[in-house]
């Protein structure tokens, strides 16, 4: 996997959008490993009888679309020490979901590099579904020697 | 509405309340099916060849997984004591909204760590929506791993 430096963004560098087409199947498959099962989320008569819109796609399963865009993006170097979103609408399977973000501030704290990055998730209709911020830590070019990979413990 | 603001009430009194807490086994065929279910193909999941080589020097999980929890496989609400608080509030699961995740990070997780997840109730507040006077309950779960070390703080909020 590619790998990202500090010296390779900018505040305004938008992140490598990730695309997601949720199924019912995928859905089903994120209960098992989550044990989250509920019914609003595979049984469509269910869901509207309660009050959705139809099955909905978890906003769990929708943070960990968010965490796998910014994991793909920085590399395996790179550590998310942060990581928030808030739900503010709902996707249905079946919705395009489109993952992506900006730097909002890039910053040096003792040793360590920092990246603040605003990160949302669109769906096909142009409805904006989640938004939140991550605080990522990052190597600069200089400093890969300091890394500690002898014991595989994180620069953090 | 009216009902809204005495279930808050109810629920402020429990703030701080501490949960039972949980304990979660870390395996490699989890994380490979965690990854599977999110259909994340980093090999730092899967590949001990290719995790073997990076800083790690093993396998990890993706951030967000904890593992399985050793007693029986429900979903987080269930672990999180949710339900008691589903109960006082008379709100049944199937009305529950996620609200949304918020995490930070402190110690990578890897196969054969054995978490303890801390869960307790940590807020309560009211905020006007579209539909009216929503309730979010925030639930605050510390996981540490064998050595007594924390690895992350979760922060779950749910809208009843």
């Amino acid at each position: 996997m590619a790998q990202l430096y500090y010296e390779d963004v900018a505040v305004g560098t938008e992140i490598t959008p990730l695309v997601k087409h949720p199924t019912t199947d995928q859905l089903i498959r994120w209960m098992g490993v989550t044990g989250d099962v509920n019914r609003i989320h595979y049984d469509n008569e269910f869901a509207l009888s309660a009050g959705w819109p139809g099955t909905i796609v978890h906003g769990s399963l929708k943070w960990q679309f968010l965490i796998q865009m910014l994991t793909d993006w920085i590399g395996h170097e790179g550590t998310i020490r942060k990581v928030n979103c808030q739900n503010r609408g709902m996707d249905l399977p079946g919705n395009t979901l489109i993952c992506k973000g900006r730097v909002v501030n890039k910053y040096v704290e003792g040793e360590h590099h920092y990246l603040e990055c605003e990160i949302y998730i669109d769906n096909h209709k142009g409805e904006r579904t989640t938004s939140g911020k991550a605080l990522i830590v990052i190597l600069c070019r200089s400093s890969v020697t300091n890394a500690d990979t002898a014991t595989g413990t994180p620069a953090i | 509405m009216g009902d809204n603001s005495r279930t808050a009430k109810k629920l402020r009194e429990k703030i701080g309340m501490s949960l039972e807490p949980v304990i979660f086994e870390v395996e490699k065929g989890a994380i490979r099916r965690f990854a599977e279910a999110v259909e994340d193909t980093n090999p730092l999941y899967t590949d001990d060849e290719y995790a073997g080589n990076t800083r790690y020097a093993s396998i990890v999980s993706p951030p967000g997984f904890f593992g399985q929890p050793v007693k029986h496989n429900v979903g987080m609400e269930t672990l999180l004591g949710m339900e008691v608080v589903l109960n006082l509030v008379g709100t049944p699961r199937s009305n529950v909204f996620n609200a949304g995740n918020d995490c930070e990070f402190f110690l990578p997780v890897r196969p054969d760590d054995i978490l303890v997840g801390c869960p307790k109730l940590a807020d309560i507040y009211e905020k006007s929506g579209r539909s009216g006077r929503m309730l979010f309950v925030v639930f605050e779960v510390t996981y540490k791993n064998q050595r007594d070390q924390v690895v992350a703080v979760m922060r779950h909020t749910i809208i009843l």
